[in-house]
């Protein structure tokens, strides 16, 4: 099989899994979930061997895989202009790849532990709701005497269905990630967007999950028009869409000279922005943050998959592919810089006074994503890159390793049986590490790169870069808010650590917690092994003593994406310093302030501000979403509806009424009904009382009747045709 | 080779013949001898058209084994019909079977 080819079956086994478990094996729960893993497992294997041989290619940049376009739709223009689309494996897309696969295919394979596959059915479990658990009957060494009932996990109701999406989901993600233009591109990024609303809603009985989906739904569809609106525009100034064409120089330098007429921003800006926007909603950027945090009510591997994987890396990826083109116009770009920088900030400031596991999660998402962001608004393109790499490894990690910790805390919850305990809130939990020993070690691995531990963790070498170029290009202010947003992210991470595993256990759950199945840690364990190596490909050559060790190879690789071959910058101690500050700093701290606190009484940092997140929820619901309810309510409903349209109805329906009576009692009845109805059955009776006589029943005279008639036809016929 | 007009008059003649015996014949069982007669006059013709005109077009042929069939069926039902009507009415004379009349 050529690699062409191979190319574009990657993103093929998900889709055919989702069909073939929606139309198929719906009933068949261990079926399903074969087909499903089985499909990522195809998939991880055809992006490997893309991968292995994209390293193969020597100036890949240049010489990206992917082969020819092929025609897809026609245009209107003439007869042979289609619009192309194909794949594209440069080596962006070919680390992207790379970690996208790895991600999928542990999710997948976490999720049937997750969803307690194996486990009984539960006792009251409805579909969409979580399981509640089952009771079983416990035997003793006889087996015809339980000795006592007691409740375990039971399965997932909807657990086929729940691999169905995932399988969707993951085929837009490699759609996205193998497109080689922005139209394929925009539709897995839509097909995404499709199925994180259907998997933050998995729990549809849940009101909250509910509004959680509608939520995330409507706020990416925000950005997701502006980037439509973008996508347009780029259509109609250059007339393509494909990577290939668009990233020309002649493209670019036509794009960066042309005015868009707004703002005073060149096409190339505007566009820029546009696309951007897109990013903001779909990667949770300020100020369209907020869907974030909210799409925690899907089942945690959801959460994985959307904050890790796939969904928030998709517009990250999408703004650094758009690179070459945003970066035309410095305006945009100084956007972009401020936007990321600053969502970093300010999300790591309202991580630090949330208390459910998964919800800090999500705002330390929200903020590496603006790390990453920032990274390319200063032109730090191939550490941006790196984090996100980075980031999808140990995020993912983190979001399974809080899952599993949930898991945990749910059989201590169904051991006691008090449900009122929330296996989410950390200051339920504590003392977990001997408990759940391997997922206390990877949470912690995962933890420390997202904290940008020292030397071992990947984490450190990304963040260190974005830090070392934003010092080394002089963007001094960027790089302050970085490492204050570093700063804080050490900090709630050791919080984070230091009430779910240290210490001892606060609630009596806590202390019946439970290590999850193998299907649950064997991911954990892999995503753990790539959040610390991952960083050794890209040790800069300069750093002290273990620079030059290892060669840059990330940065070889992925600049060569560029036109123009990005320079590494120039090693300065500062950076360093500062990255090992933050780092170091924020973890001791974090452990030194936590250490002793046993409830969120406790804790000097549940703000108000901060623990409702700057009031924005609030804030967006006075200003767009009431006066969305006044304007249907009182201009749409009662205005409009009620006065206006259905004050015109009312004029119609009595005159139509009028009408109607004098059609019927001049027209209807004694025309219609007298003349053309009651005549016609009169005659019709009248000339079949004489004609009755002729049926007198005799066959023979029929046949008679017949013959002379035909006799009278055909004679006349030969007389008036033939003679 | 024999003239087509020949068939033609001897088909014509025996779906006289036939139409003769149906018109003129009280017992039903007669009348349905008269339809085959004119049926089978008509295959004649059916056949020896087939013959005179493109041989290798089938449609005479395929036509006459229709109406083969469709005579026989028409046989077997009416048949079954005169028996029936015998049965209750005692009687074969088609003069006779006038329920149908008003």
């Amino acid at each position: 099989m050529t690699t062409e080819l191979l190319i574009w079956l990657i993103p093929l086994p998900p889709v055919l899994a989702f069909f073939l478990i929606v139309l198929l094996t719906n009933k068949n729960k261990a079926l399903s979930h074969t087909i499903a893993v089985g499909a990522a497992l195809l998939s991880w294997l055809g992006s490997m061997i893309v991968f292995v041989q994209a390293l193969g290619v020597e100036h890949l940049g240049e010489h990206p895989l992917g082969g020819e376009p092929i025609n897809w739709l026609p245009l209107g223009e003439s007869v042979d202009t289609y619009f192309k689309i194909g794949v594209l494996v440069d080596p962006l897309s070919a680390v992207t790849l790379f970690f996208v696969a790895w991600t999928v295919l542990m999710i997948f394979l976490y999720s049937v532990g997750y969803h307690n596959f194996g486990q009984p059915v539960g006792d009251h479990d409805h579909p969409g709701l979580p399981p509640h658990g089952a009771t079983v009957e416990e035997h003793g060494h006889q087996r015809s005497s339980p000795v006592g009932k007691h409740v375990v996990p039971s399965i997932e109701p909807m657990y086929s269905r729940f691999f169905a999406f995932i399988g969707l989901f993951a085929f837009g993600m490699f759609v996205l990630v193998l497109s080689d233009n922005l139209l394929t591109l925009f539709v897995g990024w839509e097909i995404m967007g499709l199925c994180s609303y259907l998997l933050i809603g998995f729990w549809y009985a849940k009101p909250s999950a509910r509004d959680a989906a509608i939520k995330a739904f409507i706020t990416t569809r925000i950005g997701d028009v502006f980037m439509l609106l973008g996508i347009a525009y780029l259509y109609s100034a250059t007339g393509t869409l494909s990577f290939r064409e668009i990233f020309t120089e002649g493209i670019l330098h036509t794009l960066a000279t042309v005015p868009s007429g707004v703002l005073g921003l060149s096409a190339a800006g505007l566009i820029g922005l546009l696309l951007f926007i897109g990013t903001i909603g779909k990667s949770a950027q300020f100020p369209l943050h907020v869907w974030l945090p909210d799409a925690m009510e899907g089942p945690t591997p959801v959460s994985a998959m959307i904050h890790a994987a796939t969904m928030v890396s998709a517009g990250v990826y999408m703004v650094i592919r758009m690179f070459p083109l945003i970066s035309l116009d410095p305006t945009t770009m100084a956007v972009v810089a401020f936007i990321g920088a600053f969502t970093a900030l300010f999300a790591a400031t309202i991580a630090v006074a949330q208390n459910d596991i998964k919800r800090v999660l999500a705002y330390s998402t929200i903020s590496q994503l603006g790390f990453m962001i920032a990274a390319l608004g200063i032109g730090a393109y191939v550490a941006a890159v790196f984090h996100l790499v980075t980031h999808a490894f140990f995020k993912a990690l983190l979001f399974l390793g809080s899952g599993s910790v949930i898991h945990g805390m749910e059989h201590g919850v169904l051991h006691t049986g008090n449900h009122k305990v929330d296996p989410q809130d950390m200051f339920n939990m504590g003392g977990l590490r001997r408990k759940m020993p391997i997922t206390f070690w990877t949470f912690l691995i995962g933890g420390f790169a997202l904290s940008g531990f020292p030397i071992i963790t990947a984490g450190f070498w990304s963040k260190d870069e974005i830090l070392a170029d934003a010092f080394g290009h002089g963007h001094t202010a960027v790089f302050v808010t970085l490492a204050v947003a570093a700063f804080l992210t050490a900090f709630y991470t050791m919080r984070q650590i230091t009430l779910t595993f240290l210490g001892e256990a606060r609630t009596k759950e806590a202390e019946h917690a439970q290590e999850t199945p193998w299907t649950m840690t064997l991911p954990l364990v892999i995503l753990a092994f790539f959040a610390v190596t991952y960083g050794w490909v890209g040790i800069p050559e300069h750093f002290p003593a273990l620079g030059g060790l290892v060669p840059n190879w990330f940065h070889e690789f992925v600049g060569g994406t560029l036109a123009e071959h990005p320079e590494a910058v120039e090693f300065s101690v500062w950076p360093l310093l500062t990255s090992l500050f933050v780092a170091l700093g924020g973890l001791t701290f974090g452990w030194l302030v936590y250490r002793n606190v046993n409830s969120a009484a406790e804790d000097r940092l549940q703000i108000p501000v901060l623990k409702n997140k700057y009031y924005f929820d609030e804030i967006y619901d006075r200003v767009f979403v009431k006066p969305a309810y006044w304007f249907a309510e009182a201009v749409i409903y009662k205005f409009m509806d009620q006065s206006v349209i259905d004050g015109i109805l009312h004029i119609f329906g009595p005159v139509t009424d009028r009408l109607g009576s004098a059609i019927r009692n001049y027209f209807d009845l004694p025309v219609i009904n007298r003349f053309f109805g009651d005549g016609s059955a009169n005659v019709t009776y009248w000339f079949g009382g004489k004609l009755r006589a002729v049926q007198t029943g005799r066959i023979q005279q029929y046949l008679m009747l017949a013959l002379v008639v035909f006799i009278g036809i055909g004679a006349a016929l030969y007389f008036f045709l033939l003679a | 080779m024999v003239p087509l007009s020949w068939y033609l008059i001897f088909a014509a003649a025996l779906f006289s013949i036939g139409l003769f015996g149906v018109l003129s014949r009280r017992n039903a069982v007669a009348i349905l001898l008269g339809i085959e007669l004119m049926l089978n006059s008509v295959n004649i013709n059916l056949a020896a058209f087939w013959r005179y005109g493109d041989v290798l077009q089938m449609t005479g042929q395929v036509f006459a084994i229709i109406v083969f069939a469709v005579a026989a069926a028409e046989v077997a039902v009416g048949l079954a019909l005169v028996i029936s009507v015998y049965r209750r009415r005692n009687t074969v004379v088609a003069d006779e079977i006038n329920m149908m009349k008003w």
